[in-house]
């Protein structure tokens, strides 16, 4: 029973398992099948049909992301007529947006659309350069810019906040290219069930719901250099990539494929990161002064008055005078060493973190 | 956490107490919203009435502090009706007969009457729970923060014991830790009473071991808390190192702690910003902050992850770890000679048992959950499968207790704190984010409107709120998520300094203060 189990992709025969998409075949093998509204961390919702393959039987091509494989199959991503289509659609796309050139750190996904485009030379040409004009520019908020004049109604943002964040903050009727965008936006997102966890805007492929915070360094020279790490908020450990330009954070993204987190942020993880170049960090070593004021203090003495301090400390009152105090937030080599400093150092167990607040 | 958190989307039973996860843990709220719609049910005892509640099929919105009585009589009721898993308990459990014996004699009118919930509510709960194929439990400070902390956590381990909803997929109790790497500084052994990996150090055999691994025999008398230790500060303790904590403004009854740094000969703190417990030490050192350091951290699933440096540190900063080893060989203490992050983790590794099969290469995709024996093991995503660490699971008779304050004529409203989704533990880094402010401007006192008329406030006017320990003045926001009787602050804003208020009591066992209960006095005030 083999043929049970595969389908006929491009001229081989591939198998699949059961509940599996054309388009999840397809990308399995590597087809470069293009896509807008597709999002694989949400239902397929078969809107843009720009995932369009012609499937044996079938008289017109069909959406291959909300196709399921039943075995025997036969099936065709690239041929010239689906190609075609594809460019088609992609310049009705371009036609109707003000801008295909949106800055990368508007969002993860924000290059889709204008990669598309230019990967089918699907450019007409009649709409370009810049224009102003957001389309909600009265809602203040800080985080999420919101340019309807660039909504291609994919409805990924949507989707994402309801099947993955369960807010339900944000809604799209109608459906396809051709239905104008209304939503319970019509408000700002302050006065909506919005926590500004920022998911709509990294699953929009196109920017129309851009990261206004990261889009402020747009201007600032340099190419974007990602780094994978972990959010240093709560202890789910979402993972994020920061974002920089030239030794400069410039935003943060979801990592779509963090174990802990799987894409998924919250406010503080997406947007509380420029404490971290904060002019007001602590940049040198301070030691307080005989006359009681802190001052800056090069390495050597800040470091030679901590532990001479710690010594006479113990001269006077015995090593059980010192404790020390691990910090939740600092990684586990800064509580590994203090711990150790305790401990090889006075012999006692006086260590401690601040869990207990 | 007994459980991974993508095991969150696997209950179909969900039984949340003391957690507020849709502000505190927003991301694993997304899980347990997913579960939801799947047709999981949910079950969440709150003092408050939290967004979770709102999605509830349970509600029991207990007073404060009471949380004990509540399971005691969900306890009462599986064993009452028979729902406990007899198997379970038979092959995997002892002192059976004690808890059962105990909890029989519990007067749900009694549990009625403590916790302020109808009977029938506490039965729906405890029916539902003990009814579940996969019945799982989360918790956090709400938990913990009180001087029955230990208590609270032991009914919780009875109710898992005995219903077996434990060890297996989509089950579990499952703490949700605060802070990115809490996990990780009890992981690395910045605890009293254990070394790295959780090594008791009363244990001769690791006294041993660690002698021969740092070179000096350390006592086998646990330390001291952190609390004990600022108690003692100016009799016993006059040196302090503290990294990356704001002591004055995290900690309860603040007063005290602040008389309790001045006192001491010598502190020494550690931080990226000056803070406010740094502006009473003698040296202070700059640390890198995120972004600038690479290391580790566990998550609260015990997932071992690197965190990698994307900017150069500010100014002349250096990373903890270099920080502490730079006074260790000024001190002459040996074992300190790393040369990079990776060397002191590849040591933690060496040291630990449960990190043994790690090291920093290993762990550069963060897919390990610890235990990890073994270079050959994959880890261990669900604990206690099988078999306890220690045989059996220990079935354990608690008795409830007040608070150590409760409300009186004089402190007639009881005070509970916590965190918000926009803040985070005192502000330091949230507070220097652009925009949170847009959400969270200032400190709220969340009361119900009943209450604001009754003590004759006005929504966003301002409250002076006193307990025996100090006062502070807030802005008012009236709100029925508070019930009557209760309100609500966090303790993210210096310029309200609520921990003045707290700090009414410690648990005897692990020391953590009392924060979720104060029981405080409220009346208009003048705008500060
Ligand atoms: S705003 Fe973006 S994500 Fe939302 S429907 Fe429009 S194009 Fe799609
Ligand atoms: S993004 Fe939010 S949920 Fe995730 S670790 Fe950070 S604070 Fe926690
Ligand atoms: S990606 Fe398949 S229809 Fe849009």
């Amino acid at each position: 029973m083999a043929d049970r189990y595969t389908i006929n992709l491009d001229g081989s025969d591939v198998a699949f398992a059961d509940g599996e998409t054309l388009y999840e075949i397809a990308e399995r093998h590597r087809k470069e099948v293009p896509t807008l509204c597709y999002d694989p961390r949400l239902e397929a919702f078969g809107a843009c049909r720009l995932c369009v393959v012609e499937l044996e039987g079938a008289r017109n091509p069909v959406a291959s992301c909300t196709t399921l494989a039943t075995p025997g199959m036969t099936v065709r991503t690239g041929t010239d007529k689906v190609e075609r289509y594809r460019k088609t659609l992609l310049e009705l796309v371009a036609s109707e947006n003000r801008e295909i050139d949106v800055d990368p750190l508007a969002g993860h996904a924000s290059q889709e659309l204008k990669a598309l485009v230019d990967r089918y030379e699907a450019r007409t040409g009649r709409f370009q350069g810049r224009q102003s004009g957001a389309s909600r520019e009265d809602d203040a908020n800080p985080f999420i810019l919101r340019d309807y004049d660039l909504c291609i109604s994919c409805n990924r943002c949507v989707r994402v906040c309801a099947e993955r964040e369960g807010d339900y903050a944000i809604s799209v009727k109608g459906r396809g290219f051709d239905t104008q965008i209304t939503t319970e936006f019509s408000g700002p997102l302050e006065d909506s069930d919005c926590t500004f966890c920022g998911q709509c805007v990294h699953t929009c492929p196109t920017g129309a719901l851009a990261d206004r915070k990261a889009l402020r360094h747009a201007d600032v020279p340099g190419e974007i250099e990602k780094t994978r790490t972990i959010c240093p908020y709560c202890g789910v450990g979402c993972s994020v990539d920061i974002m920089t330009k030239d030794d400069r954070i410039v935003g943060v993204q979801p990592a779509m494929d963090g174990p802990a987190n799987l894409g998924a942020l919250c406010v503080k993880g997406q947007f509380a990161y420029d404490f971290v170049q904060h002019e007001e960090r602590l940049k040198t070593p301070l030691v307080r002064g005989d006359d009681g004021v802190l001052r800056p203090a090069s390495w050597d003495d800040a470091l030679d008055r901590a532990a001479e301090g710690f010594r006479r400390v113990e001269r006077k009152h015995g090593p059980a005078a010192i404790f020390g105090v691990a910090s939740g937030r600092a990684p586990h080599e800064a509580a590994y060493a203090m711990q150790k400093l305790m401990r090889a150092g006075w012999g006692l167990n006086h260590i401690d973190n601040c869990s207990r607040a | 956490m007994s459980n991974p958190l993508e095991d969150m989307e696997k209950p179909d039973v969900i039984f949340c107490i003391g957690t507020n996860m849709t502000e505190c843990h927003p991301v694993a709220a997304t899980r347990l919203k997913r579960a939801l719609a799947g047709g999981a049910k949910l079950i969440v005892a709150d003092p408050r009435k939290i967004r979770l509640a709102d999605i509830s099929d349970v509600y029991l919105p207990l007073r404060v502090g009471s949380d004990v009585a509540l399971l005691l009589g969900m306890g009462h009721v599986i064993v009452r009706d028979g729902l406990e898993n007899t198997g379970f308990v038979e092959e995997r459990t002892t002192n059976f007969e004690a808890v059962r014996d105990h909890l029989r004699q519990v007067d749900m009118g009694w549990v009625s009457e403590i916790t302020g919930l109808p009977a029938a509510d506490v039965e729906r709960a405890a029916r539902l729970y003990a009814g579940a194929e996969r019945g799982a439990l989360y918790y956090t400070l709400g938990i913990t923060e009180h001087i029955c902390g230990v208590d609270n956590v032991q009914s919780l381990c009875n109710l898992v014991l005995l219903t077996g909803h434990i060890g297996r997929e989509g089950t579990g109790i499952n703490p949700m830790r605060g802070q990115d790497n809490i996990q990780g500084a009890g992981d690395c052994g910045a605890l009293p009473n254990n070394y790295a990996g959780f090594q008791p150090v009363d244990d001769p055999a690791n006294q041993q071991k660690f002698k021969e691994l740092y070179g000096r025999e350390v006592s086998l008398e646990r330390g001291m808390t952190k609390v004990t230790a600022l108690e003692r500060c100016g009799e016993s303790v006059f040196g302090m190192i503290i990294d990356g904590e704001n002591t004055l403004v995290s900690d309860p009854d603040r007063h005290h702690c602040e008389r309790a740094l001045k006192s001491l000969d010598h502190l020494v703190v550690i931080d990226i910003f000056l803070t406010e417990t740094g502006e009473l030490a003698d040296v202070v050192l700059p640390a890198t902050a995120w972004g600038e350091t690479d290391g580790v951290c566990s998550n609260t699933e015990r997932r071992v992850q690197r965190l990698r440096a994307a900017v150069p540190p500010a100014g002349e900063s250096k990373p903890d770890w270099w920080i502490v080893s730079q006074i260790a060989q000024r001190l002459n203490i040996d074992g300190f000679e790393y040369e990079s992050a990776r060397d002191v983790f590849n040591e933690l590794c060496a040291v630990s048992p449960i990190y043994n099969g790690l090291d920093w290469e290993r762990i550069a995709e963060g897919e390990y959950h610890w235990p990890v024996p073994d270079k050959d093991h994959a880890g261990t995503p669900i604990l206690h499968q099988g078999e306890f660490k220690n045989g059996r699971g220990i079935l354990t008779v608690v008795s409830y207790r007040d608070p150590a304050e409760t409300i009186s004529a004089e402190y007639p409203v009881w005070l509970t704190t916590g965190r918000r989704l926009e803040s985070y533990h005192t502000r330091t880094q949230t507070g220097r984010a652009q925009g949170i402010d847009y959400l969270l401007p200032e400190e709220l006192l969340e009361i119900h409107p009943d209450d604001v008329a009754t003590y004759g406030l006005e929504d966003g006017g301002w409250a002076k709120m006193a307990s025996p320990r100090g006062e502070v003045i807030i802005r008012v926001r009236a709100t029925d998520r508070s019930p009557p009787g209760t309100v609500f602050s966090s303790f993210a804003f210096d310029d309200v300094p609520v921990n003045v208020l707290t700090g009414s009591g410690y648990d005897p066992i692990t020391h953590t203060a009392e924060m979720k209960v104060c029981p405080v006095r409220i009346e208009a005030a003048e705008a500060p």
